[in-house]
């Protein structure tokens, strides 16, 4: 298959922050050699899913192109994102690629109102030639989130609700016609009766406009709800990756299993696995610098070869799992162990 | 016996700058007991007025928020407390802390960052009853920690020093040094990841196991309060929508909030479409009349419009406050 | 009082236009000085002078040091650690020996405005720190990253997003710098290092001592100054306070109903 069929593709990307003063210090490995790709004719909803700290959030900023990666690249429609450095081209990027941030009271600015930000988008990305047509692209994108500018237009943004503002941001990111949305986080700040709402959306824009999402999420629960496919991300690597349902229903990664068994279920009739008693660490275990598997330290299955090196990238199944259980080189390992 | 008996609670937030007065309706008439040996959930959105019911009840009453009316009445085994006419004086030197302790969602704000933990655990006993022996206070200290399954060392560890999720589990230790018969946990976990949550979570049910206390357990997350509490109400703009015991509320909601919600919750392994309610919670300054859920409400009468619905009995512990139910109907 | 200096009965520049040593009374408020001036009314003058001296220091200041804080606090990188080096160069330059060194050199020329500009060029540094620290923070919120995206440019950018939350903090220096330059004018004055022909402040303490007003028994030549300079300061620190108050964005959300 050729880059050019794809939308995104993400190879290798790493990133290392360079911590403590300006002689000595150490790096930090906040993205590890992390690599998918989405199609460019099958749009998807693609989940990143990670703790805080698992560096799902540097990653949408390489994405955005906001950070350089240390190493690898990222193509867009075939092209590597850092190779763009004129503003025009910049330009050209950002109306195919749109953000929808975390917390819908800070998207925009407490002293504009909302209605600014649509206008801006819409003429700094020649959507409309004059006024009146910028005005009926602005109404569009609101009315393909079920709002009106009727609805927002003199608005400051505490005059509406969190809800709101948040569909006002995936209309703002939807008037330049993007292929791509990355969406971080974009319903943890939301009140539970609104957030489906937004969820709901993400599904539209897939199935209706085509548009691919890369929704970033703690969330478990929304991401098996709308995601076509999930990567797991943990201290920077992706430890597992495939369809949503292999995923979720059948983790392979202990790591993926016990974030799953984790997550509380709104059933009060199965509080038995949740109510499983867990270890937790006294102190930040320092698993960024960890050598080997980074889950290592709290892994139940734990081999010897597990803190020796990296993990390999194993195929099982539908599912792509960075672990010893699944390769070669641990299944013999795991032979010696047993007399 | 009820451990806490809430009657008709109105307290709102009185502002004014510059001629333009405004006023809150953030708790307006809520009644609810709490009894000794459970755990008891609040649900409810951003700013339903949750966290305004657990600073009165908790007697945190400051400008600009004010009583109205109402009375919080506690009863600590015949030691009777009304938290509306109580001295300052008197909540700090026997209630705050030995009666009643917060956990809150930040623990850095208990834990003193340049002070090593034990320093603190100390600070909180001087103040409360006083150290005569000193050894005594260690060798007390050291027992509470391990009853509660931490490891000694956390008390020579200075807060930074420790994960989030340890950090929070000896705030909830420290809240617990004189065996408080209510512990108010405010959101204990909400900025925590899933896993160190459980295990969070896991700490408060142990030890209220153990010593069969009161838990008020305040959280969004509904899928915290199915794996946690035991009889939990919902409140919505300020009322409590509906109050029942936790099972009854995930498999039997009666009132159309509680229901949207319910159902609105998605589950791993489940992909049928979630629907979300139309409309916002409302302005609590300006919050419509009759039921305030009724402009969001599938099934709104004429009557939900202009009277407010009372919160009827409908089934053994169960209380709904909707024109659809009625005291004898069910 | 200023607008009262257009209407004054007597020339500031003239001496023994009245009897001179006189005690405050009604027809003199203030008295009469020993040069024969009646003290209010040139005191008049001298407010509207010292007041003049401040606003000129203060736009001066306040423009430099919203461009350079905007900028180097928006741009960042090499631009923002060349402007900062430059502003922190006059942070710990020694304000009052090249002070009073440029009023020897430029002794010739140094009218109020003179005064005025050497005062605005020398009190811009510290508040554009001040505006850049804002600026690194609003660069890092969310709505700013939205502008970007929205594809607005930089100048657009901190003009729309950055300047609104940086006003309030203009506002409060400028109070600072308006007190600052009308102090140092003062200061130069007394040390009779200004145009002393001008009636300021400043001046007016120059020539009481120089009278040797205290020993004279003229009080009212020391305090009458002395006494309208804190109403002054007192007075412009009341007012820009409450429009601080009124301006600052946390008050702007708060009356619109946030």
């Amino acid at each position: 298959m050729s880059t050019s069929e794809k939308l995104l593709d993400v190879q290798h990307v790493t990133v290392k922050f360079h911590i403590g003063g300006l002689l000595g210090g150490t790096f930090l490995t906040a993205v590890n050699d992390v690599s998918f790709s989405l199609e460019s004719n099958k749009p998807e909803i693609f989940t990143l899913a990670g703790e805080s700290g698992s560096g799902k959030t540097t990653l949408s900023r390489v994405l955005l192109r906001d950070l350089e990666p240390t190493a690898g690249r990222v193509l867009f429609e075939g092209r590597d994102v850092s190779t763009i450095r004129k503003r025009s081209e910049f330009i050209e990027f950002m109306k195919k690629v749109q953000p929808v941030f975390q917390n819908p009271f800070e998207t925009f600015s407490p002293l504009r109102r909302v209605e600014a930000y649509l206008f801006d988008t819409a003429n700094n990305f020649k959507m409309a030639s004059n006024d009146r047509d910028a005005a009926r692209v602005v109404d569009d994108a609101l009315r393909n989130v079920g709002l009106s500018l009727d609805e927002v237009r003199q608005r400051y943004p505490h005059e509406l609700s969190g809800g709101q503002i948040q569909r006002v941001s995936v209309a703002r990111a939807l008037i330049s016609q993007p292929r791509l949305i990355l969406a971080d986080e974009p319903v943890s700040m939301v009140d539970a009766s609104l957030r489906m709402e937004i969820v709901n959306l993400f599904r539209k824009l897939r199935d209706e406009k085509g548009v691919s999402v890369l929704y970033i999420t703690h969330d478990l629960a929304t991401a098996y709800y709308i995601s076509d496919r999930i990567a797991i991300m943990l201290r920077g690597y992706i430890v597992e990756m495939g369809p949503v349902e292999d995923v979720l229903e059948r983790p392979a990664h202990p790591y993926t299993q016990l974030l799953k068994e984790s997550v509380p279920e709104p059933a009060p009739q199965k509080r038995e696995t949740w109510a499983r008693h867990i270890e937790l660490g006294a102190t930040e275990v320092k698993e960024y610098g960890r050598i080997g598997c980074k889950f290592a330290g709290r892994c139940p299955k734990v081999m010897d070869i597990c803190r020796e090196a990296d993990p390999p990238n194993v195929q099982v199944g539908q599912q792509m799992v960075k672990c010893y259980l699944y390769s070669e080189r641990g299944e013999k390992a795991a032979a010696e162990a047993q007399p | 016996m009820t451990l806490l008996s809430v009657r008709n609670l109105r307290a709102y937030y009185q502002t004014e700058a510059y001629g333009i007065s405004r006023t809150v309706q953030a708790v307006d008439g809520i009644s609810f007991d709490l009894f000794p040996n459970e755990i008891y959930g609040v649900a409810g959105e951003s700013s339903c007025g949750k966290t305004t019911l657990i600073k009165v009840i908790s007697g945190n009453i400051k400008h600009p928020l004010k009583v109205l009316e109402g009375s919080v009445i506690y009863n600590f085994n015949g030691y009777q407390v009304d938290m509306l006419q109580i001295s300052e004086d008197e909540l700090r030197r026997n209630v705050r802390w030995k009666q009643i302790s917060y956990v809150m969602q930040g623990s850095m704000s208990v834990l003193n960052p340049v002070r090593k933990v034990i320093k603190t655990f100390e600070d909180i006993v001087r103040t409360h009853e006083g150290i005569t022996d000193k050894k005594k206070f260690l060798e007390q200290t050291r027992a509470h920690i391990n009853r509660l399954g931490l490891p000694t060392d956390v008390l020579n560890a200075y807060p930074h020093q420790l994960s989030g999720g340890m950090r929070q589990r000896v705030a909830i230790a420290l809240a617990t040094v004189f065996q408080p018969a209510l512990i108010i946990a405010d959101e204990p976990t909400t900025a925590l990841d899933v896993v160190v949550q459980r295990g969070v979570l896991h700490m408060i049910k142990d030890i209220q196991a153990m010593s069969k206390n009161t838990v008020l357990l305040v959280t969004h997350d509904m899928a915290v309060h199915a794996n946690v509490t035991d009889r939990m109400m919902i409140m919505y703009a300020g009322r409590i929508a509906e109050e029942a015991p936790t099972e009854s509320i995930f498999n039997a909601p009666l009132h159309p909030y509680t229901q949207h919600l319910i159902n609105s919750l998605p589950m791993i392994g489940e992909k049928t479409t979630r629907t979300s309610l139309g409309g916002s919670p409302p302005n609590l300054a300006n919050p419509p009349g009759g039921c305030r859920f009724h402009p969001r409400c599938p099934h709104v009468m004429d009557e939900c419009r202009t009277v407010v619905p009372d919160l009827v009995t409908v089934k053994e512990r169960h209380r709904v406050a909707c024109h659809l139910f009625k005291e004898d109907s069910v | 009082m200023i607008f009262l200096s257009y209407d004054s009965p007597y020339d500031p520049s003239k001496s023994f236009v009245v009897p001179w040593d006189l005690p405050p009374s009604w027809e003199h408020p203030f008295g009469t000085t020993s040069r024969g001036q009646d003290l209010f009314w040139w005191l008049t003058f001298a407010v509207r002078n010292s007041l003049y001296v401040g606003v000129v220091t203060a736009i001066i200041s306040r423009v430099i040091s919203i461009l350079v804080g905007l900028t180097a606090g928006y741009r960042g990188g090499w631009i923002d650690r060349v402007l900062m080096a430059i502003s922190d160069t006059f942070v710990v330059l020694p304000l009052l020996p090249i002070l009073i060194l440029l009023s020897f050199l430029l002794r010739e020329s140094m009218n109020l405005l003179n005064l005025a500009i050497i005062l605005g060029l020398f009190g811009w540094s510290f508040d554009a720190r001040l505006i850049r620290s804002q600026v690194l923070s609003l660069r890092e919120r969310s709505f700013t990253r939205t502008a970007v995206y929205s594809g607005t440019n930089s100048f657009w950018i901190t003009i729309h997003e950055h300047l609104p939350f940086v006003l309030p903090i203009v506002f409060a220096t400028t109070l600072n710098n308006l007190l600052w330059s009308m102090g140092m004018e003062v200061t130069l004055s007394v040390l009779g290092l200004s145009d002393l022909s001008t009636p300021t402040l400043g001046t007016a303490l120059f020539w009481a001592n120089q009278h040797g007003a205290l020993v004279a028994g003229v009080w009212w030549w020391i305090t009458a100054p002395a006494l309208v300079t804190a109403v002054l300061f007192l007075g412009l620190y009341l007012l820009f306070t409450s429009i601080n108050e009124y301006i600052d964005p946390r008050t702007r959300l708060r009356l619109i109903g946030g």
